[in-house]
């Protein structure tokens, strides 16, 4: 698949050249690979976020919290996208589930940690004036706990748009398909494709990280 | 919105974890409408078991509380929440608010405007001592004194007819201590509340409170009464050693000079103003080594004297 | 779609069981059969390609973290470019390197120590910088030189944290080396990817993908009884 001896430093250029060239292949595919990211991150988030923040705030089920954690460590990105396939046949599903599977361990974690380590006795103040439950978690222990929650979610995201090359091979397009088809794009393609997967990581993280700094305020860090 | 001091009952307060001994037996007092009840005990004495029963973050085993007359077990719980001020050790201030959201914090679960919530921050801030610069501040660039003052206003904050505090000094430093202590029996002259009062400094209890209750390992009551009858006429051995075997030295801290008869002379020795405690009296003669004190009136004039024996007596 | 580097080693279904014809879940004659001539090589591969990643990419992140926590000005650029090597795909890391390095298990192992970079080096400086400034305080006042003091209460004390970081390297390890596949014909990987082409080989993919998942929970479990292990102050 990869013809090494083809490779010159001009490669770069020529990368850069194919990129220019393919425009409009590479904007589909980029949104192809948008796509089926967003999707599995929507879904993941759906599932995983509420779950994490309320189990946070009861401070209960911290080994559900870490045994996910570990476990979706241990589920190699490959294993899963030929597990989906393998179950799921050729589609949209089989890689929207790998995909979801492979997001919601950090989103959980990280919603449950960052909850639940919010200060006990600005909790304790909180419910004995006599904020409800619901308030508590969404007025004091949200705002409180939201870059740990945030860095999940941005680990996540990471973690996606990069695994997301991979299902090219279970018929998930994006970008990936670019990747593993050297005999049809040559080896700048693969290069060009490759680096439009960095950049697009990057700029996720980028923005994430953004989101998180805006939500962490000076005032926050403590004396 | 709550408002007036509201009288505490506890009747057969118990709680108990599992099968073990209760953490609080059995306990019955009733607290005077606008009076402050210290309690005190050593650790493991059930003082904020107890405390926390009334506002029910730690449910009831058996027995009942009422607050005016109604029991807490029938009103709503956060409802119940709202109406009473809360002060824990560590305050407990959101640290993503400003010192006027904090303090505005239930006032705004009753659905005040934040026009009303200004206001009246800036009326509980002055009352705590603070200035109002101090309401667009926020928490992590306060002392840990003038924390305290905010968790105090926070607590005033809806009118509350009855407070909860949980050793709010203890985690301050002795001066600042001791002028938090002041400020607060200023502070309960202006708004007269139902004060339940935790803490394990005997002195602080001796000061603070108009009644207190001790509580034996077990979380018994052991007496209940006010400073003076508990310091003249401990209950038993128990409260005897806790107030500490100094209880007459503390008694005497109960009274100032303003409370005795002066004798006409004044002349050579000592000078204190009058509402010097006689045992700081007591203790600048023994420093002086002098046999009388002059006392001396809010411009310094003397007015009397008194003797040794007229403070033992 | 064929995207395996090298030819595949088990022959068309034809000539298998009745099992294999039918593409049956969990063929366990097939397994049986060929766990000697595939399975069990693959899975020694992969440990082995893991074990000399984490061995190689752990002693150079314990180096620059000892740089970056001894001096603090080298900590902001270490940890930015092993922020960027982590966020480069591992299929597109791969293939940029082999063009450099060929198709080799060289190529293999460079990307699988990037990847461990960050985590291993985040840890470590964070379990130096965890320290608490007492014991140290204590330490220097007692008369501990900067080496014993270094030796004898920094890193007991950051063994936590580093043992979290290596217990997250390995596993990652594991699992990303499953891409491997890719490149050269080693690791758990590869049963997978030729049974992908072939069909999808039910079995097969079930075999060597529930392998590398239980070598990933195995080695973490490890990882945890060793820090158990190391840290009886913990334990309280």
């Amino acid at each position: 698949m990869i013809v090494a001896d083809q490779f010159q430093p001009s490669t770069f250029v020529d990368a850069f050249r194919f990129i220019g060239d393919h425009g409009h292949l590479l904007l589909q595919k980029t949104g192809e690979h948008l796509e089926l990211s967003l999707a599995s991150l929507g879904i993941a988030l759906v599932l995983a976020l509420p779950l994490g923040l309320w189990l946070g705030h009861l401070r209960r089920g911290l080994f559900v919290a870490l045994g996910v954690s570990s476990v979706g460590r241990a589920l190699p990105s490959l294993v899963l996208i030929a597990f989906g396939l393998t179950v799921l046949g050729v589609g949209f599903w089989n890689n929207t589930a790998a995909l979801t599977i492979l997001a919601i361990p950090s989103i959980l974690t990280n919603a449950y940690f960052g909850i639940a380590g919010v200060d006990r006795d600005v909790v304790e103040a909180a419910r004995g004036m006599g904020l409800s439950e619901r308030q508590i978690l969404l007025r004091v222990e949200l705002p409180l706990g939201l870059p740990l929650v945030l860095a999940g979610i941005r680990i996540a995201t990471i973690f996606v748009l990069a695994t997301a090359t991979i299902a090219a091979i279970a018929g998930g397009g994006g970008l990936g398909e670019i990747i593993v088809n050297q005999a049809s794009y040559g080896l700048e393609g693969v290069v060009g494709a490759s680096f439009c997967v960095s950049a697009l990581t990057l700029l996720a993280a980028l923005l994430l990280g953004l989101v998180a700094r805006a939500a962490s305020p000076r005032h926050l860090s403590d004396t | 919105m709550p408002g007036d001091a509201a009288e505490l009952v506890f009747d057969e307060a118990t709680k108990r974890y599992g099968d073990g001994p209760p953490a609080v037996d059995r306990l019955s007092l009733t607290v005077p409408a606008g009076e402050i009840c210290v309690l005190v005990g050593p650790s493991g004495g059930g003082k904020t078991t107890a405390l926390k029963l009334v506002n029910r973050l730690i449910p009831l085993t058996s027995g009942d509380i009422r607050i005016d007359g109604r029991s807490i077990q029938e009103q709503n719980v956060t409802e119940l929440r709202r109406g009473i001020g809360y002060v824990i050790q560590n305050v407990g201030l959101f640290p993503h608010q400003t010192v006027e959201a904090n303090i505005g914090t239930v006032p705004r679960l009753y659905g005040r405007d934040r026009r009303w919530i200004h206001t009246r921050a800036l009326e509980l801030l002055e009352l705590v001592g603070l200035d109002a610069s101090y309401a667009k501040r926020y928490p992590s660039s306060l002392s840990g004194g003038e924390r305290q003052r905010v968790g105090l206003a926070r607590a005033l904050a809806a009118d509350p007819p009855l407070m909860l505090m949980d050793e709010p000094f203890g985690a301050i430093d002795p001066i600042v201590r001791a002028r938090l202590q002041d400020e607060f029996l200023r502070l309960q002259q202006e708004v007269r509340k139902t004060v339940v009062f935790v803490t394990h400094d005997v002195d602080e209890a001796i000061k603070l409170g108009d009644r207190i209750a001790i509580l034996r390992q077990g979380g018994r009551l052991a007496q209940y009464d006010t400073p003076e009858t508990i310091l003249g006429e401990p209950a038993d051995e128990f409260v005897a050693e806790f107030v500490g075997a100094d209880r007459a030295l503390k008694a005497l801290a109960l009274r100032t000079l303003a409370d005795l008869r002066l004798d006409d002379t004044t002349g050579e020795g000592p000078r204190a103003p009058s509402e010097t405690t006689l045992r700081d009296a007591l203790a600048l003669l023994i420093a002086e080594h002098a046999d009388r004190l002059v006392v001396t009136d809010g411009d310094g004039a003397p007015v009397g004297s008194v003797t040794r024996d007229d403070l033992l007596a | 779609m064929n995207v395996l580097a090298g030819g595949p080693v088990i022959p068309n279904f034809g000539s298998g069981s009745s099992c294999e014809q039918t593409n049956g879940w969990w063929c366990t004659d097939w397994l049986s059969a060929h766990w000697g001539d595939t399975l069990q090589p693959a899975l020694v591969q992969h440990v082995e390609l893991s074990l000399i990643a984490v061995g190689i990419g752990f002693a150079f992140s314990l180096v620059l973290a000892l740089a970056g926590y001894r001096f603090r000005l080298l900590d902001p650029p270490i940890g930015v470019v092993a922020d960027f090597l982590y966020t480069i795909p591992s299929l597109a890391l791969f293939q940029l390197l082999v063009p450099l390095t060929g198709l080799t298990v060289t190529t293999v192992e460079i990307a699988l120590v990037s990847y461990t970079l960050l985590i291993l080096y985040r840890n470590i400086v964070a379990g130096l910088s965890g320290v608490p400034a007492d014991a140290l305080e204590a330490a220097r006042g007692m008369g501990f030189t900067r080496l014993q003091t270094f030796v004898r209460v920094e890193l007991p004390l950051a063994v936590p944290a580093i043992v979290a970081g290596l217990r997250i390297a390995v596993v990652s390890t594991i699992s990303i080396a499953t891409v491997a596949a890719f490149v050269i014909p080693q690791g758990l990987g590869r049963p997978i990817f030729i049974a992908l082409n072939q069909d999808l080989f039910k079995t097969e993919i079930l075999a060597a993908g529930g392998l590398a998942i239980a070598l990933a929970l195995v080695a973490d479990g490890l990882l945890v009884l060793a820090q158990r292990a190391l840290t009886p102050w913990s334990r309280a």
